[in-house]
């Protein structure tokens, strides 16, 4: 008599189907993270989704203690990421000072400072330092510049009256007339 | 004794006029206990680099905020909750457990459950003898059970 046994049992369907589902949204989350980062920042044509940026005191918009993209409809907005920390910022910080007092009195462009992983008390320093007027407020959870992709500081976004992206700018100005020339090819 | 009674006075009233008036003062936290709460964060700005050792400018603010949130009796996770609400959930060397982040928790030690279950069903089919494995290896290796000599012997027969 020859003992029974039963043949040898392979990895059951459904525990095959549950590694290769598991293994497959493995593989698609690490291809969704890989481009995402090799994506670079968001390109001009790209409509911005609105934001809410907070603002230090003293740089109240309005009386609003912070501002949406969307409240800029119709105008010109100039983004500005910056930070204390950040030695090619204060090559740009009088000349951005500068546009703005140009542009400001027409009302139809406006300048808002993101600032980028800072802290208060330098980031007021050095808003103080260069003169700055303009609106500013921390990127707080560092959410806007998520959304923009930076990839460093200074970078400069210029968004249309209808909240598209038109231009970039990475790295410092170099003069006023080079951010004039970026803003007054939307106005004409 | 009345002259050496006002010389006294005189002495001390000197004595505060040139060390001035000093008073209490809480020191401010050391570089370990700084340290020891920016080990657990890295700045967005330079990655994989921990806030405690990173030399850039950025992260030297923000050791200096530490210091003085500590001074102001912040407790550790006060200030950690002070940075994520600021700089993200990605300052933090450990992940929050909410949301997606459970995933960095969960994934390893299943993974390396996985792997120990397959390694193991592996080795035990390795180290099984060939021969008692199953009933149908023992079938196949049973000579008189084997077509080919069946029929050889049948072969024989007939010539005989």
């Amino acid at each position: 008599m020859t003992e029974t046994t039963d043949p040898k049992r392979g990895v059951s369907l459904w525990v095959q189907v549950v590694i290769w589902v598991f293994v497959v949204a493995l593989l698609l989350l690490v291809a969704v993270t890989l481009k995402k980062r090799q994506q670079g920042t968001v390109q001009p044509g790209d409509t911005i989704p609105d934001f809410t940026l907070p603002l230090f005191s003293g740089y109240e918009y309005q009386g609003q203690s912070e501002v949406k993209l969307s409240d800029f409809r119709g105008k010109v907005v100039v983004l500005n990421f910056w930070a204390s920390w950040c030695k090619p910022c204060e090559q740009e910080a009088a000349e951005l000072q500068e546009a703005w007092e140009f542009y400001e009195s027409n009302g139809d462009v406006v300048f808002v400072g993101a600032d980028y992983v800072d802290t208060e008390p330098e980031a007021r320093a050095y808003l103080k330092k260069f003169g700055i007027t303009f609106f500013n407020g921390p990127d707080m959870g560092t959410k806007i510049s998520q959304t923009f992709r930076i990839q460093g500081v200074p970078e400069t976004y210029f968004i249309d009256q209808e909240g598209t992206l038109y231009y970039i700018k990475i790295g410092p100005f170099i003069s006023v007339d080079e951010i004039k020339s970026i803003i007054d090819q939307q106005l004409q | 004794m009345k002259k050496f009674l006002y010389t006294l006075i005189f002495i001390f009233l000197l004595s505060i006029l040139f060390t001035g008036v000093a008073f209490a003062q809480e020191p401010l936290p050391s570089d370990d206990e700084v340290n020891a709460v920016a080990s657990q964060l890295y700045c967005p700005v330079c990655e994989s680099t921990p806030l405690d050792v990173c030399p850039t400018e950025a992260c030297r603010q923000w050791r200096d905020l530490i210091r003085q949130q500590l001074a102001d009796g912040m407790t550790e996770d006060q200030i950690k909750q002070y940075f994520v609400d600021n700089y993200g959930a990605r300052v933090l060397a450990e992940p929050p457990k909410q949301g997606y982040f459970w995933l960095a928790y969960l994934l390893p030690p299943v993974l390396i459950l996985a792997g120990a279950i397959m390694l193991f069903r592996s080795f035990k089919v390795w180290t099984k003898p060939q021969a008692a494995s199953t009933g149908l290896d023992e079938e196949k290796s049973d000579p008189s059970k084997d077509e080919y000599v069946a029929r050889f012997e049948e072969e024989i027969k007939k010539r005989n």
